[in-house]
């Protein structure tokens, strides 16, 4: 089970970094972060594979599929791809994918050579119950007490980001100049409401 | 299943995001080779919380997702922008801010 899992999420990854069309990019992570899930299943942590199918797999990626549906995500000639653009491109991407090589190195080293006597281990025991290690409750009970700060540091961090995208995403106003709106193209969304609409609605119609 | 394993598959997910953000060009597809990163850190916090039978991995992995929740909302927010003003969407073309 952990292979099929393991070898899904690492096929997922590589889809991720190899596909042209950022659609399919975007359905390739969504098959990885559900591998990603079966791994967190097995290492006994119920709740976070739950919240990464919800939250993650559906609602964050569906929020990806809007956008990339909205700006009509261009295929990169694959070849360009490789090439990049004249001799300084091919060596960029050459180094950088000298770099990642390295940097998986390191990583491997870092996490599996030094540590091997700490690391290598069937980890913790485990007794299924409704309170242990891992459950809805287990998690909220620590959420709530002992990371109680750190619970609404994210909470406001949250609500930080979406006023931030309603700003950036807004249609009049924010980094757009008004100029800009006399040669666009004239959508749907503009016939069934009037252009000069300031109010939240317009950044969540504008999301699409 | 030894934890080991389950870090190198992190250690690997990790790596392929880092060089899809060097290799790639578009953003949103940058975009989601950082949500790989944090995917890769996720599953080894995953681990290590199995592995010392502790909580607190798991916690963690669940602020890194909204973490990730909030940089995809700003980071779409910002692409949706740049092709609002129907600038290239291409961190190539898109190099004022490199000085």
């Amino acid at each position: 089970m952990f292979f099929i899992a393991g070898f899904g999420a690492i096929a997922g990854a590589v889809g991720v970094v190899m596909l042209r069309d950022p659609f399919y990019a975007v359905l390739a992570l969504v098959a990885h972060l559900l591998s990603l899930a079966v791994l967190f299943l097995l290492l006994r942590a119920e709740f976070v594979a739950a919240v990464q199918v919800v939250v993650y797999a559906g609602a964050v990626m569906v929020l990806y599929v809007f956008v990339v549906a909205y700006v009509g995500g261009r295929e990169e000639p694959i070849g360009e791809l490789l090439r990049g653009r004249g001799p300084a491109g091919a060596q960029l991407r050459l180094g950088a994918a000298i770099l990642s090589g390295a940097l998986l190195v390191e990583l491997l080293i870092a996490l599996l050579g030094t540590g091997l006597k700490a690391v290598s281990g069937d980890g913790a025991p485990y007794a299924p119950g409704p309170r242990t290690f891992g459950t809805p409750a287990y998690i909220g009970q620590l959420l709530l007490t002992r990371f109680l700060l750190v619970f609404e540091a994210a909470s406001f961090l949250l609500l930080i980001a979406a006023v931030g995208a309603v700003v950036l995403a807004r249609r009049r106003g924010g980094i757009e100049e008004d100029g800009d709106m006399n040669g666009r193209v004239l959508t749907p969304l503009d016939l069934v409401r009037p252009r000069e609409t300031g109010t939240m609605a317009e950044g969540v119609g504008a999301r699409k | 299943m030894s934890i080991g394993w389950y870090l190198a598959v992190s250690a690997i997910v990790f790596a392929l995001g880092a060089a899809g953000v060097m290799v790639r060009r578009n953003p949103l597809v940058v975009l989601l080779c950082l949500e790989l990163m944090l995917n890769g850190a996720n599953l080894s916090l995953v681990a290590f919380s199995r592995m010392w039978g502790n909580g607190d991995g798991q916690i963690f992995a669940l602020i890194v997702m909204t973490v990730a929740a909030c940089e995809v909302c700003i980071g779409l927010g910002m692409v949706v922008a740049i092709y609002r003003r129907k600038l290239p969407i291409d961190v190539d073309e898109l190099r004022e801010l490199q000085g």
